[in-house]
């Protein structure tokens, strides 16, 4: 590639100035993190070396446990529930070329460009318990023995925080589904129908698998949004009732910044990086197989 | 519209298939339902803003009986987000102009040449692309604190450029990679040394895949919060989500201030959208995602 008269170092000198940036601030502190985890450290006194101690108590301590658990029940929320709504959307309008298509992904899509915090200022109002719209409407519908202190629910709590990941996540599925769904050859869809295959054998058969690539980048994405989840807790929760909406993006924080128990905080960064890697990884590795064992 | 109707149905576009009436009514209930509970909320949000608690007592819904405008000045002078908007711009101002200029010299650095650890440094920006802030932020913290930038726009603005570049690079790589290879030929020839190439040739093409990479850093800087959370506790320095969020905590009964301070920090990046959607959603759709 390397034309006559060109030096070796050309290509460094353009990566240098970016690589510097990224390489201090963002690549060396990814590096630390895994070297805080082997120490014990309360951010001013000496560190001390303690080996893996720091992941011992992480798969030991409850509270740990219980935030994992909780972004494993959210993954329902951001990322199954979305998925299987936006495809329901999009096989229900894409093809019969609705006009308005265009305006209707730009407001479905709108949530994605707010900030989490906006978005929480949002819902905590429609939750509020007192004087909330949902309980006002509920009461209005005559159904007010549902109304509740939504977040303040121990069971309920969680669930709630859900259905804003939902109504967050729709959007960015929805405008992907929208663009995979145009690709798919009309021709397909002809050919079952020749054939005599229903609505839903359609969906499956045709829609299903030509829309292979994006539901595989929308798995990826919003199984990660479930795990790095943080805003929305901050603002709403702060991981309570109890622990009933504590997560790990949550518990990080409050580990290094509040209790100053730096090491334990970075192993458990170490342990949500790994699971949000392996999460990428196995996807696309299966939709990889999957491509192969078509082909 | 060049459909037609006939007794069994419409077809909206030549090509499209055949729908039935009843598929269109439904088709608009299912669009309009949607459509409805993505946007109700931050419209009664931003209409709220307008109104006295008093007003929410009767209705939540519906335009405010009297526009209360002192509402901005209240959330802008006592919430100070005033101070927090000029925050937020000092930021993403020059992240956005340093992830374009750093992305872009990386990005054709990684697109011209085949060279040793080449893919060692493509590994390397991915790790920075995937990891969650979380595996950043703790010895960020430190070293801000060891460096003195505790509480200044430097320790905003350094990491988030970092962040960038590591989407920015492998973002415009996939552009140069794409543009085609003859334009580079013929630049060689006419005797362009690598910088020529970029400057004359291939910037002027590049400026669709720019303008959705601003964009893109735009929104994400704008809406960071971790960061500016952690790395901040002056006000004086504070961008709008974090001011915000502890505004929750102060003013979480005066619901009108706490919907103008939502609305102030969502109306500019609400407009950039709409004006730039476009490049937007071709870079969701071009697989231009980070959480």
């Amino acid at each position: 590639m390397r034309r006559p008269g060109e030096r070796r170092w050309w290509p460094w000198a353009f990566l240098a100035p970016g690589l510097l940036v990224y390489g201090a601030f963002v690549f060396l502190p990814i590096l630390d993190t895994l070297r805080y985890s082997f120490f014990r450290w309360d951010g001013l006194t000496p560190p001390v070396p303690v080996g893996l101690d720091n992941y011992l108590r992480a798969l030991g301590d409850p509270i740990f446990l219980k935030s994992a658990a909780n972004n494993l029940l959210l993954t329902f929320w951001f990322s199954l529930l979305p998925i299987a709504l936006g495809l329901l959307v999009t096989s229900l309008i894409a093809r019969s070329g609705l006009p308005g298509t265009r305006i209707f992904r730009s407001a479905v899509y709108l949530p994605q460009v707010l900030s989490l915090v906006v978005v929480a200022v949002v819902w905590r109002w429609l939750y509020s318990p007192a004087f909330g719209p949902l309980n006002q409407l509920l009461e209005g519908l005559g159904l007010g023995q549902l109304a509740r202190p939504w977040l303040g629910d121990f069971e309920l709590a969680l669930p709630a925080v859900g259905v804003i990941g939902t109504w967050y996540e729709f959007g960015f599925v929805t405008v992907l589904m929208l663009a995979g769904i145009q690709k798919i050859d009309e021709s397909l869809y002809e050919a079952a129908r020749l054939d005599g295959a229903s609505a839903w054998q359609q969906f499956r058969h045709v829609t299903l698998p030509g829309l292979r690539n994006e539901i595989t980048v929308a798995l990826v994405f919003t199984l990660i949004a479930a795990f790095r989840v943080f805003d929305l807790i901050f603002v709403l929760t702060r991981g309570g009732p109890g622990e009933q909406t504590s997560v790990l993006s949550y518990l990080i924080y409050r580990s290094a910044f509040q209790r100053n128990e730096v090491g334990y905080a970075a192993a458990m960064a170490v342990l949500l990086t790994l699971i949000v890697l392996a999460i990428s990884a196995l996807i696309v590795r299966r939709r990889e197989a999957a491509a192969e064992a078509a082909a | 519209m060049t459909g037609r109707v006939s007794a069994s149905g419409v077809r909206i576009r030549r090509d499209a298939p055949r729908v039935t009436w009843l598929q269109l009514v439904g088709g608009y209930l299912v669009l309009g339902t949607f459509a409805a509970v993505a946007l109700l909320p931050i419209l009664t949000i931003w209409l709220t803003g307008f109104k006295t608690n008093a007003d929410l007592v009767e209705s939540f819904f519906g335009l405010p009986r009297a526009w209360h405008w002192e509402n901005v000045a209240a959330a802008w002078d006592r919430g100070r987000f005033g101070t927090f908007l000029a925050n937020s711009l000092i930021v993403v101002v020059p992240v956005v102009l340093g992830a374009l200029v750093l992305s872009t010299l990386a990005g054709y650095g990684l697109a011209r040449w085949r060279f040793r650890g080449q893919q060692l440094v493509l590994f390397v920006l991915l790790l920075g692309l995937m990891a969650p802030m979380e595996a950043v932020i703790i010895p960020l913290y430190y070293d801000m604190r060891a460096i003195g930038l505790l509480n200044t726009y430097a320790a905003l603005i350094l990491p988030q450029v970092g962040l960038s570049v590591a989407f920015g690079s492998w973002w415009m790589r996939a552009f140069f990679l794409s543009a085609p290879g003859e334009l580079l030929d013929a630049a060689a020839v006419d005797g362009a040394g690598p910088v020529a190439a970029l400057r004359h040739v291939l910037l002027p093409l590049a400026r669709p895949a720019l303008l959705t990479l601003g964009v893109l850093v735009f929104t994400w800087t704008w809406n960071e919060f971790l960061l500016a959370l952690v790395l901040v506790s002056d006000d004086a320095v504070r961008t709008l989500p974090v001011g915000l969020a502890f505004f929750v905590g102060q003013y979480s009964a005066d619901v009108p201030l706490l919907a103008m301070g939502a609305t102030i920090v969502s109306l500019p990046i609400v407009l950039v959208f709409l004006v730039f959607q476009g490049s937007l959603i071709r870079g969701i759709v071009g697989g231009a995602v980070r959480g």
